[in-house]
């Protein structure tokens, strides 16, 4: 066993040499590698054939090693967990995450709206250490060598892991923008939740009745493609009952509304009539950060409360991997294992992935992703083949007032010949209408979900 | 008599061995998708039908007419639409088998 530990080391560390090489070649060396684990496996086994018929089925091989986990919201908190659960405990797991809870981006439109505090969406890591054995680790990390398989920390040593999981989320690209960078204090995003979705409430609860509130949306991909509908909602639905003579703007990059448009439609002239006015094709320059105006490719707007979404790209905890990014912001994985293509031992999931053909950046995806990553790795980490047809499905539940809520859903099956998740036709799909009823099923949601990631 | 009970228990064994050579967590990885909403291993902390222990057929009788449009849904019937019937069928016994 522990020669074979020491191969596997080996073995991995050699594959991971070399990525350098081209990618094809790399692929085949990779695919000599494995087949050799695989056959040092099967020597390792007793054979099933050898066996007494009567004695019960030779245990599978315990999967080992470390793997380390960065970022601990959606998507690493859940591999974590599952990693751990899945590998009755086997393979050691570490999660370096910079915060000391998990803040919740699904339902922060809410905060943002007066209807929740920051403590609602918020969650300890405790249950990961206590219940299921995780160390986890307050930490930045300033490095990576995927080579020498080894992850540097801020203030920490560094460690050495087997496999290495990464779920950086999203980072902005406010230099896109002439004049956000630097000044997110005075134009939030709110679009990582935390202290900029108070910061975005502050402003709200300090601008006077009859101000307007002016929301920019970038260019799709962007996580969460319905939320900043869902927040006009909450924002409208905040003015309506407090400033009634207020207006909220909505200045989006794309050229119609990207998720659940009729069922936002209807509710904005249902609930918001007159309050709420969307502008497509509004492709935001500059601002001025402290006059709150905004400079779009057709005219100017001056707002009194300015709410950026900057354009987004992988987590740039990515960057240390010395990869190339698709589209310059995308991480490509395998989904099947969402190990990234050409690095072998390094996985990563969630937003920073390149999405599959109608697959969401959403908190719910990358709890997905991380479930098919977890039990990859325990298959590889034991020396076996991962499964080769994952699935996995996706809700989103958006309000449309302090109880109504609409949904998106979907299921994503692989497809060998394309070699990539792509949705089932026929399946999945939006609200009939908007209703109290899949309010109290958003907030079931949300308690299950962090449950399944941090309980 | 004996000998044969042991030859059909062999090929039994042989032919899930076949089976499970494939991959063997095919039914608890499925059963990882639906724990978003109804919790890890199906057992709910509230709001959304707990699945754990739940009789199997119960289970698949319930998707199955979700995916038919013959039980009144908000989102399950968009859901079990994507799922193969042997799908379903290695959900509601994995969700069944749960303590």
């Amino acid at each position: 066993m522990v020669n074979r530990r020491k191969f596997l080391k080996t073995a991995g560390a050699f594959t991971a040499g070399t990525a350098a090489f081209g990618t094809a070649q790399a692929n085949d060396l990779l695919e000599a590698g494995r087949n050799l684990l695989r056959d040092l496996g099967k020597k390792e086994e007793p054979k099933p054939a050898a066996a007494p018929a009567s004695s019960p089925a030779p245990a599978p091989v315990k999967a080992g090693g470390h793997v380390v986990v960065v970022g601990g919201g959606y998507g690493g908190a859940t591999a974590a967990k599952y990693i751990r659960m899945w590998s009755d405990g086997s393979v050691k797991v570490t999660l370096i995450e910079r915060n000391t809870q998990f803040t919740s981006c699904p339902i922060s439109n809410l905060v943002v709206g007066g209807l929740k505090q920051l403590e609602d969406i918020t969650v300890s890591y405790d249950n990961l250490r206590s219940k299921w054995g995780v160390e986890v680790i307050t930490d930045e990390v300033i490095g990576i060598d995927p080579a020498r398989r080894q992850v540097r920390l801020g203030r920490g040593p560094t460690l050495t892991y087997d496999r290495i999981v990464l779920s950086p989320g999203v980072d902005f690209m406010p230099d896109r923008i002439a004049g956000l960078t630097g000044n997110e204090h005075l134009v939030p995003h709110a679009w990582k939740a935390g202290p900029q979705t108070v910061l975005l409430r502050r402003q709200l609860e300090a601008m006077p009745d009859g101000g307007v509130y002016a929301l920019h949306i970038p260019q799709a991909p962007y996580r969460c493609p319905p939320g900043p509908y869902e927040r006009a909602c909450m924002v409208a639905n905040y003015f309506k009952q407090h400033k009634p003579k207020s207006k909220v703007l909505i200045l989006d990059a794309n050229p119609d509304i990207t998720s659940k448009k009729g069922l936002f439609m209807k509710a904005w002239d249902e609930h918001y009539k007159g309050m709420i006015e969307y502008q497509p094709n509004s492709r935001l320059l500059s601002v001025n950060a402290a006059a709150r105006t905004a400079e779009l490719e057709f005219g100017n707007v001056k707002a009194d409360v300015l709410n950026v979404v900057p354009p987004m790209r992988a987590g740039r905890l990515v960057d240390f991997l010395g990869i190339g990014l698709a589209n310059d912001r995308w991480v490509d994985v395998d989904f099947r294992t969402l190990e990234v293509k050409g690095l072998p031992g390094v996985h990563v999931l969630g937003d920073a992935t390149l999405s599959a053909p109608a697959m969401p950046k959403s908190g719910h995806m990358a709890n997905q992703h991380a479930k098919v990553a977890a039990a990859a790795i325990i298959e590889m980490q034991a020396g076996r083949a991962p499964n080769p047809s994952p699935v996995v499905m996706n809700t989103c539940y958006s309000f449309v007032d302090s109880e109504s809520v609409v949904h998106v859903a979907s299921v994503h099956q692989w497809n060998t010949e394309k070699g990539t998740l792509l949705a089932v036709p026929g399946s999945g799909g939006v609200s009939a209408m908007a209703s109290k009823l899949e309010g109290r099923h958003a907030m079931s949601w949300a308690q299950n979900i962090w449950a399944d990631m941090l309980a | 008599m004996k000998a044969r009970t042991l030859i059909a228990a062999t090929c039994l064994v042989g032919l899930s061995g076949l089976a499970a050579a494939e991959y063997p967590h095919a039914a608890r990885d499925l059963a990882a998708t639906c724990a978003n909403c109804h919790g890890t291993n199906g057992k709910s902390v509230g709001g959304s039908d707990a699945l754990a222990g739940v009789p199997a057929a119960n289970i698949l009788q319930k998707l199955q007419e979700f995916r038919d449009g013959d039980r009144p849904a908000t989102i399950m019937h968009q859901i079990a639409k994507g799922y193969t019937e042997e799908q379903l069928k290695l959900v509601a016994d994995y969700f069944a088998a749960q303590k």
